[in-house]
């Protein structure tokens, strides 16, 4: 009973790091159409730069709620200034591309800030140790154990899912993006700066990167450069799973992954190595009996 | 008239040998030079030459001659590899980057038939390539078995493999579909790390090919001459690049390459004209996951080990951006790219550490500038001038 409820937590966890970025994803995609495949680097980004955050604030002798604060904001604006830069350098110049140059570049993006992570960060081929700044320890309910740190994180993730829905569907800003998404054209006439509210949909979508790279290092205690691939063959899986373009959509199949991969680890221990192969091999299968996502957006399409 | 004409033959007969011969020179020149300045100059002078070369209508007029001459100048070309091979006969490091070359060309080709007629994405060309070198790791202990079929099923067996993907490759689209290769690239590194009968990150050995009662691990003399064991592998992986090339020409010239194109461009035009859509793509898919299958098992067999570190998701996305350097669709372009990317960093120490880093950023520049590519592939001409 107890290891259930172990599972459950750990995958809740996961779902919450894989539904955030997977908004991160449809966010980009109902813009601009594009799949930002850069998206999981910049939540590297991300991470690292709360790292840093976390050796200032270290050096400079901050007290540990005020480091964490720290590290959380440094996570989120270094991936949303680097979210905000790859819009208007690269992404905007190349929107009427076809599909397949814009996806190289965004992967070419990403390796890019891959590589520079691996090569510039001090001791950047080995993994790094992220400081603990959440209360250890946890308390037992009814035999289950729940960890503080754990319960926090899943927490601060929800709230943040939570704001950035808020900000899409009830803001003025919102509705700018909404508008663009509908048609970019249109919102134009009406007045909407579109650049401008593409490059700021960009850095909120990047946001969510960087929120769930700070969450990724504060759970694991350990970030390396190369994380952000795999997080992002997942956020991309979990965004198309649910239906490109719908940010509930992108949650559930967040929490679908996370929930495929527990499952895998709770009843099949003898293939636990393989849970990201077994959990990606249902989501494929998923895709091919949806291709537009179980939660799809309706509309239908042009010839 | 007969005088204008024959100028016009002979005019593109000396432009491909000079082609011919400004490429194997180069390549020559690359692999001999040691020092480090002196190969920096060689480079940038060979990059000066090949900026001009287009611009004085050569490159055009060698391209007249393989659409008018080929069997001429394949013959230039066949001239033009032996000299290479016969001068670089005992430089072990050099006929080994030729081979690295041809191999990375040949799945590049693949690519080409997937990405560049058919209009499929592809980001697995490392896992269908590592497919092949494992069929052939697996099946070296089966002696009796020859090695050309070995080979042979190293491409069947990545083909297979490659059709579990087609279902979803198939009913989903651009961006879906992209997802379903790079998801396989991906996995596959993880699932060969974590697999104890495919030896896990150590990787395997694997013994090299015997053939025509030849074991390849011999030197090779021939008259006055020896040439390196490395020479064998060369000779091999040339003759296969030469059919895969001369196979990929026939798709791209024959009517398929007209339906490929017809599929690309508009799927559903293309279905309405009576085009089994799916058919074809499923053509291309299994074509190019072939060829880098069979190269594959050379590979693993000419380099004898190999490990999940030889088949990352970073060299899949290395491979598309061969063909998206020599130009999407483009077969010759595949084969420059190819030497540029592979052979550069191997030379030029000072950018292997930073290579990725380097051709990411090579990669996006070019797709703001020259999204076409470097070469860029010729729309069809049905009917040349006469």
């Amino acid at each position: 009973m107890s290891s259930i409820a172990q599972y459950l937590l750990n995958g809740l966890m996961q779902g919450t790091i894989y539904g955030l970025v997977a908004i991160g994803f449809t966010i980009f995609f109902g813009v601009m159409n594009v799949i930002k495949f850069s998206h999981g680097d910049v939540l590297t980004f991300g991470a690292f730069g709360g790292l840093v955050a976390a050796w200032v604030a270290t050096a400079l002798g901050f007290p540990i709620w005020l480091e964490l604060v720290f590290v959380i904001v440094a996570a989120v604006m270094a991936s949303a200034v680097i979210g905000a830069v790859i819009a208007q350098g690269l992404v905007l110049p190349l929107k009427d591309a076809p599909p397949l140059n814009m996806l190289l570049m965004t992967m070419m993006v990403g390796t890019a800030i891959r590589e520079c992570i691996r090569l510039f960060f001090p001791n950047g081929t080995n993994p790094q140790k992220f400081p603990e700044l959440l209360p250890s320890g946890g308390f037992d309910l009814s035999g289950i154990y729940f960890r503080y740190d754990g319960l926090i994180l899943i927490a601060a993730g929800i709230a943040f899912i939570f704001l950035v829905q808020w900000i899409i569907n009830r803001t003025r800003l919102g509705l700018a993006i909404r508008a663009v998404a509908e048609d970019g054209e249109t919102a134009r006439t009406m007045g909407i700066n579109f650049t401008l509210t593409v490059v700021i949909a960009f850095a909120i979508g990047s946001m969510t990167a960087g929120v769930a790279g700070a969450l990724y290092g504060l759970y694991y205690s350990e970030i390396n450069y190369g994380m952000g691939l795999i997080l992002a063959i997942i956020g991309f899986s979990a965004a198309i799973v649910g239906g490109l373009g719908n940010i509930w959509g992108a949650i559930i199949g967040g929490y679908l992954f996370a929930g495929l991969q527990t499952a895998v680890v709770a009843f099949l221990p003898a293939l636990s190595d393989y849970k990201n192969v077994i959990a990606l091999i249902v989501v494929v299968a998923l895709i091919a009996w949806r291709p537009t996502g179980l939660l799809a957006e309706r509309g239908s399409e042009r010839v | 008239m007969t005088m204008i004409s024959m100028k016009g033959t002979a005019g593109q007969i000396i432009s491909s040998i000079l082609v011919t011969v400004f490429l194997a020179g180069s390549l020559i020149a690359i692999l001999e030079i040691e020092d480090q300045r002196e190969l920096g100059i060689c480079v940038a002078v060979i990059a000066v030459l090949s900026f001009i070369m287009p611009r004085l209508g050569i490159l055009r007029s060698a391209e007249q001659a393989g659409a008018h001459h080929p069997w001429a100048v394949r013959s230039i070309i066949l001239i033009g590899f032996f000299s290479v091979l016969l001068i670089l006969r005992d430089n072990n490091f050099a006929l080994l980057m030729i081979a690295t070359i041809l191999i990375y060309a040949t799945v590049c080709l693949g690519i080409t038939i997937q990405t560049g007629y058919a209009g499929l994405f592809n980001f697995a060309g490392a896992a269908f390539l590592g497919t092949g070198g494992y069929t052939a790791a697996m099946l070296g202990n089966v002696t009796w078995l020859p090695d050309a079929v070995t080979i042979i099923l190293g491409g069947i067996i990545a083909a297979a493999l490659g059709t579990l993907l087609i279902l979803p490759v198939l009913r989903t689209r651009g961006h879906y579909a992209a997802l379903t290769t790079l998801a396989f690239g991906v996995l596959f590194n993880g699932f060969l790390e974590a697999n104890e009968l495919l030896g896990g990150p150590q990787g395997l050995k694997v013994p090299g090919i015997q053939m025509f009662g030849w074991d390849f691990s011999n030197d090779l003399a021939i008259g006055s001459y020896t040439f390196s064991f490395y020479a064998n592998y060369v000779l091999l992986i040339g003759a296969i690049f030469a059919v895969f090339m001369m196979f990929t020409r026939f798709v791209e010239r024959s009517w398929i390459g007209i339906w490929l194109d017809a599929v690309r461009l508009d799927e559903i035009a293309a279905s309405v004209f009576g085009l089994k859509v799916s058919v074809w793509k499923s053509f291309a898919f299994i074509a190019g996951n072939f060829l880098a299958g069979v190269m594959g098992a050379v590979y693993a067999k000419m380099t004898a080990f190999i490990a999940p570190a030889n088949f990352t998701f970073g060299d899949s996305l290395l491979l598309v951006a061969i063909v998206l350097l020599g130009g999407i669709g483009n077969r010759w372009g595949v084969l420059i790219a190819t030497m540029i990317v592979i052979l550069l960093p191997e030379k030029l120490q000072f950018i292997q550490e930073y290579r990725l880093l380097l051709f990411s950023c090579v990669i996006i520049m070019l797709l703001m500038v020259r999204p076409a590519g470097l070469l860029a592939r010729r729309v069809r001409v049905f009917e040349e001038l006469r």
